[in-house]
């Protein structure tokens, strides 16, 4: 019997919450963060919408509790807050025998200091504070020295399936008995580098998006952190912790299709969803839910859409994106969407695709249009696909009965 | 209209990186994408920066691409009817 | 634990092609060592080229031979470690937006994305299995060759393609001399330890290695274990990790025939090294090959082509040696690296 994975804590900040309890008011009261581009200043400021965590570099140094200082970068403060939230909800602090972890995703980096101090780093030494905070491992290790982790530390950067990745990884390392818990998930800031990347594709929308809808027209992009605390069942024997859920499937495949394009029949997306069922040990039929990646773009919706067709045949679940309201964040929108997923096996809701009108013509299911409450959720599958054709699916279940997984700390 | 033709086409050659290309090689009426140039999608956004950059012409929708960019001549018409 | 079974590596140095191992050694005065390229037709089609930057040019190539060699058609996972990506791109977006931001073309973005050296090998292979890629400094060769070898104990795959990439710019090297990571003029790779002075001598390189769970024909090595501390204000001492990473091998320090470090040059940091050999391995013959491929973040993919080329040849050329002691056998080599004293990582590998 393999190892099993529980989620014993998370944290987020993104445009719709500054923490775990916000996030989850305002998808409850359907409110999306979309909006301008504030704390850039971009050509393309007044042009696009998108998901901004609605705090100015000093606001999160304060929630950080770090005294502002030269060197950290948007980035890392947004995956300081989140990763904290999450690592005190699962006392990673306390029992340090237990081989912790902290895998982190993002693919920006330092970049949002990055590109304000170019000139200067260039040309003068006023900025050199910042020079070592542009990869991606900056943020990582800044997260891992604040709290504490240490027994193994990495940085995944596959896109926007990022973040999933590294939850994915954490499982696989727990299973294989390398760690006995786990603190993955992503982090990543709007920076004029991407904004201008993904508008020289033309694959933005100026309006907010309309994942799965006809007349779709792009992404918003967004910004934030998530982080997920996974589990051994030995190590919640010993943090005594309550799971929130458990995380019992996970998948990655390649489109192999071209670098910024899914396969019209979505292959890899087909083959990350079936490898992450079966693994799960679960049939199609159970899964009540599927968040999708759903950005918005003609090409993903219609590939994922041909994919989850392919995977559920006549039964498909629920679907809905939550992009619409957080935006896509990138390489933290795989551990994001975790959470919101999550939210759904905690509370027993499903979340709205908003801004749905129109069936796209291609595919035989729209996704849910309004929020359920009240509605029997007990296996979630979670959706990210990137770039460079890396797809990745999770699949988290309800938590099981207190006594029927582990004899409890009295 | 023939001098904006051999223009493009050392424009798009030096665009699009065509090393091995010469601007003999190409004929102005040859489909650019598909047969012809082998070109793609990432080829296409590529030539949308050169329309704007070079010629101060802006093309809002990709989609509209397929046919400007069909071969080197009709991106040369488009160019004399919109050029600013 | 998987076998080495191919090898593709472009470096600094005459790697490519079928060659006596380090028969010709190239010598430098410069301010970084650039890697000596191939005819990238003999591996890439020039229509699909043509947009690649080089960074993406050398991995593709270095992959395809290690998969030539190893005869392999179809790896089971691709993972690429690079501590910064394609720089060059990144510096072609970074020119344009700070200049003037406006009319950005997408090739360098896409290409600037850091997996996209994984993916494009995917993509000339049509292979749609696992793939990833890791970004974490000196820790990213070896976080994918854990995941690799994990793979290969989750038996989910039998033959992975692992590669080790990065490249350098003159710009990035004169930004991050600001910070006193290199040199602050040319120096030569020869004469590098007489050197003295802090900072390190640059380079580059794309190494990719094939894993297997079956030993072949074109076995190099079997390589054993990987293991990454961090060291955060002095939490990670060596004696820690070693006696258990070894132990779990059933070997002991004293079992250990050569230890490769990645002295680089530095006179700040090389002294970790050298208070690690005299602590662990005294007496044992220490090799080093940095002065070969420069210092990079994933120059340990350099580290392990040697470790490899002497356990297949069974033979420890003068030029990797840094102290004079001719180990009795050439059997079990311990590769450490570490990054300004907070990165550390070892690997072992043994002969077969």
């Amino acid at each position: 019997m393999p190892r099993r994975i529980f989620i014993t804590g998370y944290g987020i900040i993104s445009c719709i919450g500054n923490n775990i309890d916000e996030n989850l008011s305002s998808l409850l009261r359907s409110k999306p963060g979309l909006g301008k581009i504030r704390h850039i200043d971009t050509l393309l400021r007044d042009e696009l919408l998108v998901g901004e965590v609605s705090k100015t570099q000093d606001d999160l140094f304060a929630m950080a509790g770090i005294a502002p200082v030269e060197g950290y970068s948007r980035n890392a403060l947004l995956g300081i807050i989140a990763a904290r939230e999450a690592s005190l909800q699962g006392r990673l602090n306390e029992n340090p025998e237990l081989k912790t972890g902290l895998i982190s995703a993002t693919t920006v980096g330092g970049m949002d200091r990055c590109e304000l101090f170019y000139n200067d780093f260039l040309t003068n030494d006023t900025r050199n504070a910042h020079i070592d905070s542009y990869d991606c491992a900056d943020s990582t290790e800044r997260i891992a020295s604040l709290l504490g982790i240490h027994d193994f530390i990495t940085t995944i950067s596959t896109a926007c399936s990022s973040a999933a990745n590294s939850i994915m990884l954490g499982a696989r390392m727990i299973r294989t008995g390398r760690l006995d818990r786990v603190l993955a998930g992503g982090c990543e800031s709007l920076t004029k580098f991407h904004l201008n990347g993904f508008n020289a594709l033309k694959i933005l929308d100026k309006d907010p998006c309309k994942p799965f809808d006809q007349q779709r027209a792009g992404i918003n992009l967004g910004e934030g952190a998530a982080y997920l605390v996974l589990e051994s069942e030995e190590s919640l024997e010993k943090s005594g912790n309550e799971p929130l859920c458990e995380l019992v499937g996970w998948g990655n495949a390649c489109e192999a299709f071209h670098q910024t394009a899914s396969s019209p029949d979505g292959t890899g997306a087909y083959l990350a969803m079936k490898k992450a069922l079966d693994l799960s040990g679960l049939q199609a039929g159970d899964i009540d839910y599927v968040n999708a990646h759903g950005t918005g773009t003609d090409n993903n919706d219609l590939s994922e859409g041909r994919a989850i067709e392919k995977l559920f045949g006549e039964r498909i679940p629920k679907i809905s994106s939550t992009k619409p309201f957080t935006g896509h964040t990138t390489s933290a929108a795989g551990s994001t969407e975790a959470i919101l997923s999550i939210f759904c096996l905690q509370h027993q809701v499903i979340w709205p695709n908003l801004n749905f009108r129109e069936q796209i013509s291609e595919l035989s299911f729209s996704p849910v249009e309004k929020l359920l409450t009240n509605v029997p959720v007990n296996a979630v599958m979670s959706n990210s696909f990137g770039f460079g054709g890396n797809d990745t699916s999770l699949i988290f279940k309800k938590a099981g009965e207190k006594s029927k997984i582990v004899n409890r700390k009295s | 209209m023939e001098e904006l033709i051999e223009k493009l086409k050392k424009e798009v050659i030096e665009q699009l990186n065509l090393e091995d290309i010469t601007p003999d090689d190409i004929n102005p009426d040859s489909p650019l994408f598909g047969e012809g140039l082998g070109l793609d999608s990432i080829d296409a956004l590529e030539l949308i920066v050169l329309l704007e950059k070079n010629y101060g012409i802006k093309i809002e929708d990709p989609k509209d691409g397929k046919k400007i960019f069909h071969s080197i001549r009709t991106m040369a018409e488009y160019i004399m009817e919109h050029k600013k | 634990m998987a076998f080495i079974n191919g090898i593709g590596l472009i470096s600094p140095q005459n790697t490519i092609g079928s060659r006596e191992f380090l028969s010709e050694v190239v010598e430098y005065t410069a301010d970084y060592l650039k890697c000596i390229e191939p005819v990238y037709r003999t591996y890439i089609d020039p229509i699909q080229s043509r947009r690649m930057s080089r960074l993406i040019k050398m991995g593709i190539s270095a992959a395809k031979i290690s998969m030539a060699e190893a005869g392999l058609t179809m790896p089971d996972a691709i993972i690429t470690g690079t501590g910064l990506g394609s720089v060059e791109d990144t510096e072609k977006i970074l020119g344009e937006i700070t200049k003037e931001e406006r009319f950005l073309n997408p090739t360098p973005f896409i290409q600037s994305t850091y997996n996209t050296i994984s993916s494009q090998v995917a993509i000339q292979l049509k292979c749609h299995n696992y793939n990833s890629t890791y970004v974490h400094r000196t820790f990213s060769f070896e976080s994918g060759l854990i995941d690799g070898l994990m793979q290969i104990e989750e038996q989910t795959a039998s033959h992975v393609l692992i590669g080790a990439i990065d490249e350098m710019t003159m710009n990035h090297l004169q930004i991050t001399r600001r910070i006193g990571q290199w040199k602050m003029h040319p120096v030569s790779n020869m004469t590098l330890l007489e050197n003295k002075t802090p900072g390190a001598l640059a380079g580059e390189g794309a190494a990719f290695f094939v894993l297997g769970v079956e030993k072949t024909g074109t076995t190099y090595a079997d390589l054993k274990d990987v293991k990454t501390c961090i060291n955060f204000n002095g939490s990670f001492k060596p004696e820690m990790v070693l006696p258990s990473f070894l132990g779990n091998h059933g070997i002991t320090m004293h079992d250990i025939d050569l230890v490769l470090l990645g002295t680089n040059g530095d006179h700040d940091f090389d002294p970790v090294y050298d208070d690690f050999a005299r602590q662990f391995f005294p007496g044992k013959a220490l090799g080093w090959y940095k002065h070969l491929c420069g210092e990079y973040h994933t120059a340990t993919g350099f580290g392990l082509y040697i470790a490899a080329g002497v356990l297949k040849n069974q033979t420890y050329p003068g030029i990797l040696h840094l102290n004079h002691v001719t180990p009795p056998r050439l059997k079990n080599i311990l590769i450490y690296n570490h990054f300004r004293n907070v990165n550390h990582a070892f690997m072992l590998v043994q002969g077969v």
